[in-house]
């Protein structure tokens, strides 16, 4: 099974309230001088390709469209986790850019990369959560399509694979090639590298492309949706603490919530 | 006839309510932009008799109605023939789908195949001349994003339970049949089997909703929430780690990637109050924490706050409330 797994990189999403700024001029985060890391789920979607080349075969690919100088450590992670090679496309706005303009690069690199069975992305990426990449990769690569699994088996040349749903789990039966988004699961929690993983990524291949070379022209803001304005919701609530011991402050709460007519 | 086109789904027999909340959803938009409400229904069984005539009570001027055997739950490529159908048909200017399970699929590869804008994720819409502006929430919850969307056409997906039941507003409809011929075999995907893990209460509309965390350090925690949610007649949910250890169902997680939710209570316990977390809970009506650290996050946004060990509080609590509901 040949497999490409999409990797964004992203201010670390775990960093405290007080750390988080809007850019004005960006309209997006600050990111100067933050931690990077790869998109949580992203981290997921590498491991589940890692877990199934060790049954199947093949190799896994890590592709990631970004400024090319910022991009390094998560590309060095990704191939110190096991991937086989890299593909770096340089893009200095790509953090600005929405899914729609991003999936028509990261096809078309896609397309360049050549055989592939199978295309992991993260179920939403960490800053933007549009959610779109899988969909649009599946269209633009004449795939198949299913969002949200957290388990892949291959069977009889096809996958099957566990979907979240409202109410639980789907398995669905999916042929290949096919364009898969991965959440979380206890079963695919990112590997961590061990010192001689880091040393032999060193001497892995890493492919450093441009969008021009990539034939994808600037969409300018994708198509008729532009954002506007990212502001960063005041609270303005003031909490009551119930103090006492825990049967007072039982009784007080009780007493907050019969008087709001919940109780 | 050219307007605002709303997906609503009887994949399970009949229409759920994320339907209904989508013409209010539209209603935001139809009005100003002076445009027709129609809506693809795709769907199987008898309950799509009953969903003709609850989309007319919501507005609904023209139902275009697909029905197939292969539309049934999960089955992504089915339904996006089915709307390929419709919109060519319909000709609409905006699409509307509720970003579920389906439609978090279908909405981005309807929105390629008609080279549409897309919005994701929508919580709210409204029109500034002739653009939609729709907002949504981004960085895990700590910012707003407005997108203004003025392409047309456009497919927007709309986030399940951001939007309210509208008020009725009966029309007399038309109904339109599409007759869709597809071969199930022939489909690149196939649901094969489907586990269901909804609880008695389900989370989505449940007035109360009791939410517990990592602090509740294990599946026998969760029982004392149970209890808990049982006093106050409502459902338990939970952030993300107890549903990645598997001490909770995966359905019961909420959050930015997990439901939103919008109870009359929520009772977070032991839950820090990180930014995708509370995504999925700010909209609630009040919310109280339960926590023994007194510096959490989580009682920057709580109305009432407990220092405390959720061993000691929530079976006072619990003891409190029946007392209280027996007087
Ligand atoms: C892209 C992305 C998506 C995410 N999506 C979601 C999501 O959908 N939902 C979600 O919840 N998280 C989500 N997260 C994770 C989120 O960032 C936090 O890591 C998570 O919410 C923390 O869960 P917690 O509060 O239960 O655990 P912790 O942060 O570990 O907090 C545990 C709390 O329990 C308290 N505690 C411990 N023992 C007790 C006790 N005996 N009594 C009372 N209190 C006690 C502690 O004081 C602490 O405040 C996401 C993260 C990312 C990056
Ligand atoms: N710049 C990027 N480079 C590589 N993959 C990306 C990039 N942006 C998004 N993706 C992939 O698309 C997924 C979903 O992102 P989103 O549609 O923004 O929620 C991410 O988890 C990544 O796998």
């Amino acid at each position: 099974m040949d497999t490409i797994v999409c990797l964004k990189q992203v201010v670390d999403p775990e960093l405290p309230q007080w750390d988080f700024a809007i850019d004005p001029a960006t309209k997006r985060q600050v990111r100067m001088g933050k931690p990077l890391v790869i998109s949580t789920y992203d981290e997921n979607a590498l491991e589940l390709a890692l877990q199934l080349k060790e049954k199947t075969g093949g190799k896994v690919t890590a592709l990631t469209l970004g400024p090319q100088g910022e991009v390094k450590d998560a590309v060095r992670l990704a191939l110190a986790m096991g991937a086989d090679e890299a593909v770096v496309i340089d893009d200095p706005q790509s953090p600005q850019r929405l899914a729609a303009d991003k999936a028509s690069v990261l096809a078309a690199a896609i397309k360049r990369i050549g055989r592939f069975d199978l295309v992991l992305t993260g179920c939403e990426s960490a800053d933007w959560v549009e959610r779109a990449m899988a969909p649009f990769l599946a269209e633009a690569l004449g795939a198949a399509c299913v969002t949200f699994i957290s388990r892949a088996e291959s069977r009889d040349g096809a996958l099957s694979v566990r979907r979240t749903s409202e109410e639980g789990f789907q398995t669905v039966d999916v042929r290949l090639p096919a364009v898969l988004s991965v959440t979380s699961d206890e079963a695919i929690r990112p590997r961590l590298p061990k010192v001689k993983d880091i040393m032999a990524a060193m001497r892995k291949p890493v492919a450093n492309w441009t969008r021009a070379d990539l034939g994808a022209e600037d969409a300018g803001g994708a198509k008729g949706v532009e954002v506007k304005d990212v502001s960063i919701p005041e609270r303005t609530t003031k909490v009551e603490f119930l103090e006492g011991e825990p049967a007072e402050q039982a009784e007080a709460l009780v007493a907050r919530l019969r008087a709001l007519k919940i109780l | 006839m050219p307007g605002i086109l709303i997906v609503a789904s009887a994949l399970e027999g009949s229409m759920g309510r994320s339907s209904v909340e989508l013409t209010g959803a539209a209603r935001n938009l139809a009005g100003p932009l002076s445009l027709p409400m129609s809506a693809a229904l795709v769907g199987q069984g008898r309950g799509i008799g009953q969903a003709v005539e609850t989309l007319q009570q919501y507005g609904v001027q023209t139902v275009y109605r697909c029905e197939h055997p292969a539309l049934t739950p999960g089955q992504s490529d089915a339904v996006l023939a089915a709307l390929d159908l419709v919109v060519t048909k319909a000709q609409p200017e905006l699409v509307l789908i509720s970003a579920d399970t389906v439609g978090r699929e279908v909405a981005p590869r309807l929105a390629y195949r008609l080279r549409a804008a897309l919005a994701t994720e929508v919580m709210s819409l409204a029109v500034d001349g002739r653009a939609v502006m729709a907002r949504r929430q981004v960085y895990g919850g700590r910012a707003i994003a407005t997108l203004e969307v003025t392409a047309r056409p456009a497919v927007i997906s709309v986030k399940p339970r951001a939007f309210d039941v509208p008020q009725p507003q009966p029309v007399r409809g038309t109904v339109e049949e599409i007759s869709l011929t597809i071969d199930p075999e022939a489909l690149p995907t196939r649901v094969r089997e489907a586990q269901s893990e909804r609880a008695e209460v389900g989370l989505d509309d449940a007035q109360v909703v009791v939410g517990g965390g990592r602090g509740v350090g294990g599946p026998e925690g969760f029982k004392l929430l149970e209890e808990l949610a049982a006093a106050l007649g409502g459902a338990v949910g939970s952030s993300r780690p107890p549903a990645d250890e598997g001490w909770v169902p995966i359905t019961w997680q909420i959050g930015q990637t997990g439901k939103s939710i919008r109870p009359n209570l929520y009772v977070a316990v032991g839950i820090s109050g990180a930014a995708q977390h509370v995504a999925g809970v700010s909209g609630s009506r009040t919310i109280v924490a339960i926590n023994k650290d007194p510096e959490a996050p989580i009682f920057s946004l709580a109305h009432y706050g407990i220092v405390g060990d959720f061993r000691q509080v929530v079976p006072a609590l619990v003891a409190k409330i029946k007392a209280a509901k027996g007087a």
